[in-house]
């Protein structure tokens, strides 16, 4: 049975088979980002932030490189997903659309990749 | 036909602002915020890559009137985006979405946040 309307049919137009991709991967990152965010939240509030020495080492830590690139990794995307939703929701121009769509994906790359940098810096450093 | 000027449903202007409107809707601003927060948080982790010189110069931000602001802000979203985004988890699990319940989590959900804000505040003032 071809559910597809005739109109769709000739602008070659349908299901891309990814309908709940996107609520899917913003719950994954939800429910790795909600024990995440305590877990820094908590480290944080345990350090003294004033004194650089205690942060590096702290960031040294490789229990907790690994669970801060764990988060920037899934932090990015799920805030990506999220502000798709938004700009979809109240951005009706085509062209205004899909520019701010592509501009916060290229900025929430760019943040992550540069804070995987910078931790990757620190530890190997 | 008169269509074009017949107001569009929901007619947010003379909606009367509920609760789980409300808490909808800061949900939704507090993820913004979050959002613009991913894109401090390479500032601040380059600078701890960078050497205690920068380190001193972004503290010193941070310890300026509108960084604390923004701290303010920026605590009390990861508190309530962390709290209703589990309320909304469970939502996706088809529990708690009666009405009683909804503002019941509701309230929690408020209470929780501003209370983990100020506990925080509390804390960082004491240590």
């Amino acid at each position: 049975m071809n559910l597809t309307t005739p109109l769709a049919r000739v602008r070659g137009l349908g299901s891309a088979k990814h309908g709940t991709e996107h609520f899917w991967q913003q719950r994954v990152t939800a429910i790795l980002l909600a024990p995440l965010c305590l877990w820094l939240v908590i480290s944080l509030l345990g350090l003294d932030l004033q004194d650089y020495g205690e942060v590096v080492v702290w960031l040294r830590t490789p229990v907790n490189t690994l669970l801060l690139l764990t988060l920037v990794v899934a932090a990015c995307h799920h805030g990506q997903l999220g502000v798709q939703v938004v700009i979809e929701d109240y951005i009706h121009d085509d062209w205004q659309k899909v520019t701010s769509l592509i501009m916060v994906k290229f900025l929430a790359i760019l943040a992550g990749l540069a804070s995987i940098l910078a931790i990757l810096r620190v530890f190997l450093g | 036909m008169g269509r074009a000027k017949s107001p569009l449903s929901p007619h947010l202007q003379i909606y009367k602002p509920q609760l789980t409107s409300v808490l909808s809707i800061t949900h939704r601003g507090t993820g913004v915020l979050l959002a613009l927060a991913l894109l401090l948080l390479p500032y601040w982790l380059l600078s701890i890559a960078a050497g205690p010189e920068a380190y001193a110069a972004l503290l010193n931000h941070f310890s300026a009137w509108y960084g604390k602001l923004l701290l303010l802000g920026l605590m009390f979203s990861v508190y309530y985006h962390l709290c209703n985004g589990i309320r909304h988890l469970g939502w996706d699990l088809g529990r708690g979405l009666d009405l009683a319940t909804t503002y019941l989590t509701g309230y929690i959900v408020v209470f929780l946040s501003v209370l983990l804000t100020f506990a925080t505040c509390l804390w960082m003032r004491l240590s």
